[in-house]
C-alpha cells in the first residue's frame, strides 16, 4: 500500500472552490470526476492516521482516522455524491453543485475525524452547506423553511458543542473514540448525536425541510446527514441500551406518519426516519453483528433512498405537481421513472435480490441472535410498513391509481442524465443485492452471515406477498387525503405563534392599562402641583434667591477648607485600595482554557435560545 | 417497453387481472407449502431463536396482521391527532 492521503472531503472542498472557473464545456466532466478522484483517493488509503495537527499541549487534531468504519461510510458517500452530480448535470446554476460537493466533502471529514473538535467542525459546515440546497430551492417560502432547518442544526450543533467541551473539560481528552455512556457531557453529545438522526422528539427538521429542497437536492440531502450521525452513533455510542427502544420506536414512528402523509418527498422523508431507526436499533444493540447491520443498512439505504428521491423528484419536476391526491397514471408517460423508481422500492422493502434485503435482515437477525424478541417483531413489522408504503402506496397512487389526462398536462421522463443518476442507482441496489459479499467484505466486523438460507428468503417473500393483499384489501381506507401531518416541530412553529400572540394581546392591552393609570396617578397630580408651585414660586422663592446669593459666599469658603484638607488626602489613600482588589481578583483567573470557552459557550446558548424563540 | 405494455395489459382487462390474481394466490400457497417442507428436515440446521420460528407460514400470517394493524391504527392516531387542514400553520 501506497502512504498517500488525499483527504477527499479537501479534495471536494476545493473542487467547489475552483468550480466556477471551469469551462463550460468540461463542467459536466469536472462534476463527475471530482467523486470519482474522491473515491480512488479512498481505494489506495492506508489504515491509521492522517492529516494530524498539533494542538497546544499535546492534543492532536486527527483529520484522517482511516479504518474500516470510516471506510466504507467514506466510499458510499463518494459514490452517492457521484450519482447526485449525474443527475443534477442538467442544473444550470454552479451554486448548488458547490454547495452539494461542500455539504458532501464536510460529510466525509466528519466521518474520517479523529477527535471531537475537528467533528464539531464539519459537524457544522454540514448543517449550512445543507440549508444552501432548501434556500436555492425555487418556491416561495424556501427562504423560511431553511433557516428554520438552519436554526434547528445551530441548536443542535449548540448542544454537541457544550458537551464536547465538558467532556474535554472533564476527561482532558478530545480523540473521538467510544465515549463513556452516562455523564452530562456525555449525554449532551448524544443529544447532539440523535438531533442528527432525527430521532423523535427530535425529528421534526428532516421531514419538515428535505420535501422542500431542490429537485435535485435532495438527493444529497437524504443521504448525507443522518448517515453521518448514525455513523458517529456506531462510533461513540455502540452499545447504549437506549438506542434500542429508539431506534424500534423511530422505524414504527416514520412509518405511521408515512401513512398518512400526501405529500411525495415528505412521505419519503418520513420514511428516512423509519429506516435510520433500524440502525440507531443496530448501533444500539452494539453486537458485531448488529454494527454490521447497522453499518451495511446505512450503505445500502443511501443508494436506494436516493433512488426512490430522484425517481419523485423527477415527477415533481416534470408534472409540477408534488401532491399524491393531485397525481396518478403516471406509468404510461414516464416509464423509465417508473421502472428505476420500483427498483429502489424493492430494494428497500427487502425483497430478495435487492440490497435491502441482505442489509435489513442482518439488523433483524442480529436482534435474534441477541435473544431480543420484541425488538425482532417490531422491527419486522415496520419492514412489512416499508413495503406497504414505499413499494405499493406510493407508487399505486402515483403511478395507477387513476388515469392521466396527458392533454391537459404532457408528462414525460425527465432528461437524460436524470435518469442515468436513477439507472446507476437502480444498478447498485441490485448489484449488492446479488453480490452482497463485495458490501459485506468492507464492513467494520468480520462477517459469517449468509442472507440467502432458504428460511430467510421464503419468510421474506411471505411477509411481502401478504402485505401487497393487505395493502389491495383495505386499499379505501388508505386513499389519499388532502391534509398535513403536525408533528414535534409543532412546538416551535404554532407555540411560538402563540407567543407573538400573547405579545400583542396580552401584553398591549396591559400596557394600555399601565399608561392610563400612569396618567392618573402620576401626570395629573404632578399638573396640579406645578401650578400651585408656579405661585409659591412668584412669592416666596424670589425672595429666596436673594438670601441664597448670600449664602453661596459663605459656602464657597467652607468648601476650599473641605476640599484642602479631606478630599486631597484621601485621592492618596486610592491606588492603595485598587492594589489590594486587584490581588484579590486575580485568584479568580484560572487561566484554564475550558473555563472561559465554557463561559463563551453558555453566553452563546443564551443567545441562540433567545433568537430561536424570536424568529 | 414490454413490462409497460405488459402491465397496460393486466390493468386494462379485467381477465388478465383475475389471472394475475389467482397466480399470486397459488405463489402464496407454494411459499406456505415449501416453508413446511425446509421446516421439517432443517430444524436441526438452523438456528431457532423464538417459538414462532417452528410454526410453518408464520411470517404470511405476521405480515398481514401488521399491514392491517399498520393501516388501521396509523389512520386513527392520524384522524384523531395529527391530520390537519393544510393551511394549519398560516
Amino acid at each position: 500500500m501506497i502512504d498517500l492521503w488525499i483527504h477527499p472531503g479537501f479534495l471536494f472542498f476545493i473542487a467547489a472552490a475552483a468550480l466556477p472557473f471551469v469551462k463550460e464545456k468540461w463542467k459536466s466532466i469536472y462534476k463527475m470526476a471530482t467523486p470519482v478522484i474522491g473515491f480512488l483517493a479512498l481505494l489506495i488509503v492506508s489504515h491509521g492516521n492522517h492529516g494530524v495537527l498539533p494542538l497546544l499541549g499535546q492534543k492532536e487534531m486527527i483529520f484522517g482516522r482511516v479504518d474500516k468504519l470510516s471506510l466504507v461510510f467514506g466510499y458510499v458517500i463518494t459514490i452517492a455524491t457521484f450519482i447526485g452530480m449525474v443527475f443534477s448535470l442538467h442544473v444550470k446554476n454552479d451554486k448548488e453543485h458547490m454547495a452539494g460537493l461542500i455539504y458532501a466533502g464536510s460529510a466525509l471529514g466528519t466521518v474520517f475525524s479523529g477527535d471531537l473538535l475537528t467533528l464539531f467542525l464539519f459537524w457544522e459546515i454540514m448543517a449550512f452547506s445543507s440549508a444552501m440546497l432548501i434556500f436555492y430551492a425555487p418556491w416561495k417560502n424556501a427562504e423560511v423553511i431553511g433557516m428554520r432547518y438552519l436554526y434547528v442544526h445551530i441548536f443542535g450543533g449548540l448542544i454537541l458543542l457544550a458537551g464536547i467541551f465538558l467532556y474535554v473539560g472533564t476527561t482532558g481528552e478530545i480523540a473521538f473514540n467510544e465515549l463513556p455512556k452516562e455523564g452530562i457531557a456525555s449525554m449532551l453529545i448524544l443529544a447532539g448525536f440523535l438531533l442528527n438522526a432525527a430521532v423523535p422528539p427530535l425529528s421534526a427538521w428532516l421531514p419538515d425541510a428535505y420535501p422542500e429542497a431542490t429537485i435535485t437536492g435532495v438527493v444529497f440531502m437524504s443521504a448525507f446527514t443522518t448517515k453521518t450521525a448514525v455513523y458517529v452513533l456506531i462510533r461513540g455510542f455502540s452499545g447504549l441500551e437506549l438506542l434500542v427502544p429508539l431506534g424500534v420506536f423511530m422505524a414504527l414512528y416514520g412509518v405511521v406518519y408515512a401513512v398518512i402523509e400526501n405529500d411525495i418527498r415528505r412521505l419519503l422523508a418520513y420514511h428516512i426516519i423509519s429506516q435510520v431507526g433500524y440502525m440507531v436499533a443496530g448501533a444500539g444493540m452494539g453486537s458485531e453483528m448488529a454494527v454490521n447491520g447497522a453499518t451495511s443498512h446505512a450503505f445500502a439505504h443511501i443508494l436506494y433512498k436516493g433512488l426512490l428521491m430522484m425517481g419523485m423528484s423527477s415527477v415533481m419536476l416534470m408534472t409540477g405537481l408534488r401532491k399524491l391526491t393531485d397525481l396518478g397514471g403516471l406509468y404510461k408517460y414516464m416509464p423509465w421513472t417508473f421502472m428505476f423508481y420500483m427498483v429502489g422500492g424493492f430494494a428497500i422493502s427487502g425483497f430478495p435480490f435487492f440490497s435491502g434485503f441482505v442489509s435489513k435482515s442482518m439488523v433483524i437477525s442480529a436482534a435474534s441472535e441477541l435473544h431480543r424478541p420484541w425488538v425482532a417483531m417490531l422491527l419486522t413489522l415496520a419492514s412489512a410498513g416499508t413495503f406497504l408504503h414505499t413499494g405499493l402506496k406510493l407508487p399505486y397512487y402515483v403511478f395507477f391509481w387513476k388515469d392521466w389526462d396527458q392533454s391537459k398536462l404532457k408528462a414525460v421522463d425527465p432528461p437524460k442524465n436524470m435518469l442515468w443518476g436513477m439507472g446507476l442507482a437502480a444498478f447498485a441496489c441490485t448489484f449488492i443485492g446479488i453480490f452482497p459479499g463485495a458490501l459485506y467484505q468492507a464492513l467494520p466486523h468480520h462477517s459469517e452471515y449468509h442472507p440467502y438460507t432458504w428460511g430467510h428468503v421464503i419468510g421474506a417473500y411471505q411477509i411481502l406477498l401478504l402485505t401487497a393483499v393487505g395493502f389491495f384489501m383495505l386499499l379505501k381506507k388508505l386513499d389519499p387525503e388532502v391534509t398535513i401531518s403536525v408533528d414535534t416541530d409543532w412546538t416551535y412553529r404554532k407555540a411560538i405563534k402563540g407567543f407573538t400572540w400573547f405579545i400583542n394581546k396580552p401584553i398591549v392591552i396591559y400596557e394600555t392599562y399601565i399608561v392610563e393609570a400612569y396618567k392618573k396617578i402620576l401626570i395629573e397630580p404632578v399638573k396640579k402641583w406645578s401650578k400651585i408651585g408656579w405661585t409659591i414660586d412668584t412669592w416666596v422663592f424670589d425672595g429666596l434667591v436673594n438670601a441664597s446669593g448670600w449664602a453661596t459666599l459663605l459656602e464657597s469658603k467652607i468648601s476650599e477648607m473641605f476640599d484642602m484638607h479631606i478630599i486631597d488626602k484621601s485621592l492618596n489613600k486610592v491606588p492603595v485600595i485598587i492594589g489590594g482588589s486587584a490581588k484579590r481578583l486575580r485568584k479568580i483567573q484560572t487561566g484554564a482554557i475550558q473555563n472561559y470557552i465554557m463561559a463563551m459557550v453558555t453566553g452563546v446558548v443564551v443567545i441562540a435560545i433567545i433568537s430561536f424563540i424570536f424568529y | 417497453m414490454w413490462i409497460i405494455n405488459w402491465l397496460e395489459k393486466i390493468i386494462e382487462n379485467p381477465e388478465e387481472m383475475k389471472k394475475t390474481k389467482k397466480f399470486f394466490l397459488y405463489f402464496g400457497i407454494a411459499l406456505v407449502i415449501i416453508d413446511v417442507i425446509i421446516h421439517i428436515p432443517s430444524l436441526h440446521l438452523v438456528h431457532i431463536y423464538f417459538i414462532w420460528d417452528w410454526i410453518p407460514g408464520f411470517s404470511s400470517l405476521y405480515g398481514f396482521i401488521s399491514t392491517y394493524l399498520i393501516i388501521v391504527i396509523s389512520k386513527w392516531v392520524g384522524h384523531t391527532f395529527l391530520m390537519k387542514p393544510e393551511n394549519y400553520y398560516d
